[in-house]
């Protein structure tokens, strides 16, 4: 016989319990909090340790022409925001991205609905994102010139193109994974067509549609500049892109780096202030994405 | 705030399934569903359809609420044919994902309220009281990812209740509790149908489960499901889950569905005994 089969017989007992005892929250461990809490003290400490390696190695090599120092850099940002010259190339940059972002955005939707609502729209768009997705929006530039000349045009065309393709692939995905129980509890209540889109399937592919602007956002941003860059002006008046491409032709290499400072700025503002409280008040919230 | 109390109860069987054959496609062609099904529900049934898996019950609630057609046979809500989902027959599923996460609980309980053209004080107040009904007062404002499967289940009922539907159709509602949560959900859907009086379609594969909610039972033999007996279970409740009644009858529904293959050694089923 085995011996596991006859583990020993005890007696048997009963607890009266006195009341419920009072709940204690287990405070964080000290060290714990200490490294969390202070995430962004550390980041800029970062920052500050590789301003002064920059400033460092600028001033050793000294050649301002090829390496300005940081603080040179600083002091061109500064004046650049303090003569208002910055904000200026900035709100035409944006001015542009803006229009480009939201007529992406607007034919995104469209595909998306042509993508999910029948079976020959789905393939046709699954073709189309796979073709053009993998092509970088700035090659589409040589194009955009031909057709819709130097301007306006032919930058909301490049820009339209890189938020097209990643936003249509989230959201089409996200759509898709709309969990079935919810599609039919939403049914269930009599909504249908426009309603069901709106009041179920959006907010439950938000996920996923959020991620694809954030995408496409970040695909816009860094095309708008490479574009800027290789023609610069639009009827008269540049952007970021251009008042770096301008600054390197005059030989101000401060000004070109401060221009790269605010492009990397702009980025890093709308990613972590607007994208992130997109997402806190939204899906974080909701318990949808942690 | 109540819709108006219909005096004259209209005579007959409220839900009518009649020879109801039920296919969908399948990886490999047609799969039969269900073969002429059909049962008569009565208004205050507690109806169980019962079988194990594979046995179309699941399928045929979905066909009542309205979300799969049948290839022949019937189905009437009080006389009318059923073509699609609506209102009238509110479902309770099974997943937690019922409720839409981007709602507070008192939100998830207005909202089919809401798309019905209630108006939004009035949605909130019929919210709160059912809320109440259920015991989540207290929780109106919580998000559903915060609350217990228990809860979300509890929400669920909540909010099919509010609507105050014909039919209720719970679709296993109880199957991805654990079994002391299961339990006392029977227990608190058993006082709430004898304090408010509601009609429910319940779709369950555990035969106890079947003994104690329903008042009567529609036995169902898998692929296809054909109707293999119909019982009544109105005497039993959870205080006579123990008695030697349930047990025959328990025995009796095992026979009906597994033949007379030989029976568990124990003759009571005791699901938290370590050594039998």
């Amino acid at each position: 016989m085995n011996a596991l089969n006859h583990p020993p017989i005890r007696p048997e007992y009963e607890l009266a319990l006195a009341g419920a005892p009072a709940a204690q929250a287990q405070p964080a461990a000290p060290g714990f909090a200490l490294f969390t809490g202070y995430a962004w003290l550390r980041k800029a400490g970062i920052l500050l340790v590789l301003a002064l390696v920059w400033e460092a190695v600028a001033r050793w090599y000294g050649n301002d022409l090829l390496l300005p120092t940081a603080l040179q850099t600083g002091r061109a940002l500064a004046d650049g925001i303090v003569s208002g010259e910055l904000f200026g190339y900035i709100g035409i940059s944006l001015a542009v991205l803006t229009q480009g972002y939201v007529m992406g955005i607007v034919g995104a939707f469209l595909l998306t609905w042509l993508a999910v609502s029948n079976r020959l729209g789905r393939e046709l768009i699954e073709t189309l994102t796979s073709m053009f997705n993998p092509l970088p929006a700035i090659a589409l530039l040589p194009l955009g010139l031909l057709w819709f000349g130097l301007g306006k045009g032919s930058l909301v065309m490049v820009l339209m193109h890189s938020v097209l393709w990643p936003l249509t692939l989230n959201a089409t995905a996200g759509f898709r994974a709309v969990p079935e129980t919810l599609r039919m509890a939403g049914r269930n209540y009599g909504l249908g067509g426009l309603r069901l889109v709106l009041q179920i399937l959006i907010p439950a592919a938000l996920p996923a549609i959020l991620s694809g602007l954030k995408i496409g956002w970040a695909f816009a941003w860094r095309t708008l500049i490479a574009a800027e860059l290789v023609f610069g002006t639009t009827s008269g008046q540049g952007g970021l892109g251009w008042f770096i491409f301008q600054s390197r032709n005059e030989l101000f290499t401060d000004k070109v780096f401060a221009g790269l400072g605010a492009v990397i700025m702009i980025g890093l503002l709308v990613e972590n202030i607007v994208f992130q409280t997109l997402e806190r008040v939204t899906v974080r919230r909701w318990g949808m994405e942690r | 705030m109540t819709p108006p109390l219909q005096v004259v109860p209209p005579q007959g069987p409220l839900l009518r399934a009649e020879h109801v054959t039920i296919e969908y496609a399948g990886a490999q062609g047609t799969v039969r569903a269900t073969e002429d099904v059909s049962f008569d529900m009565h208004r205050g049934d507690r109806f169980v359809l019962l079988g194990p898996s594979g046995c179309g019950k699941s399928t045929l609630l979905k066909a009542v609420g309205g979300f799969i057609a049948p290839r022949a046979g019937s189905l009437r809500l009080a006389g009318k044919p059923i073509t699609a989902p609506g209102p009238d027959r509110i479902v309770v599923f099974q997943e937690f994902d019922q409720l839409p996460p981007w709602k507070t609980v008192e939100n998830n309980v207005m909202f089919p309220l809401l798309a019905g053209g209630m108006n939004k004080a009035d949605a909130r107040v019929r919210a709160r009281h059912w809320l109440g009904k259920v015991g989540l007062a207290g929780f109106a404002g919580a998000y559903p990812h915060t609350l217990s499967g228990g809860m979300k289940a509890r929400v669920a009922i909540a909010r099919a209740l509010a609507m105050q539907p014909e039919i209720l159709l719970m679709d296993e509602p109880f199957a991805a509790l654990d079994a002391l949560t299961r339990r006392t959900m029977q227990e608190q859907l058993q006082s709430l149908w004898e304090e408010i009086g509601f009609t429910m379609l319940f779709v369950t594969h555990s035969i106890e489960e079947a003994l104690v909610v329903g008042n009567r039972i529609l036995l169902l033999s898998p692929h296809p499901g054909r109707v293999r007996a119909e019982l009544n279970s109105h005497q039993f409740d959870l205080r006579s889950a123990g008695s030697v009644e349930f047990q025959a009858a328990n025995e009796r529904i095992h026979r009906l569905l597994f033949g007379d293959s030989p029976l568990r050694a124990t003759p009571t089923p005791q699901p938290f005994a370590v050594h039998a």
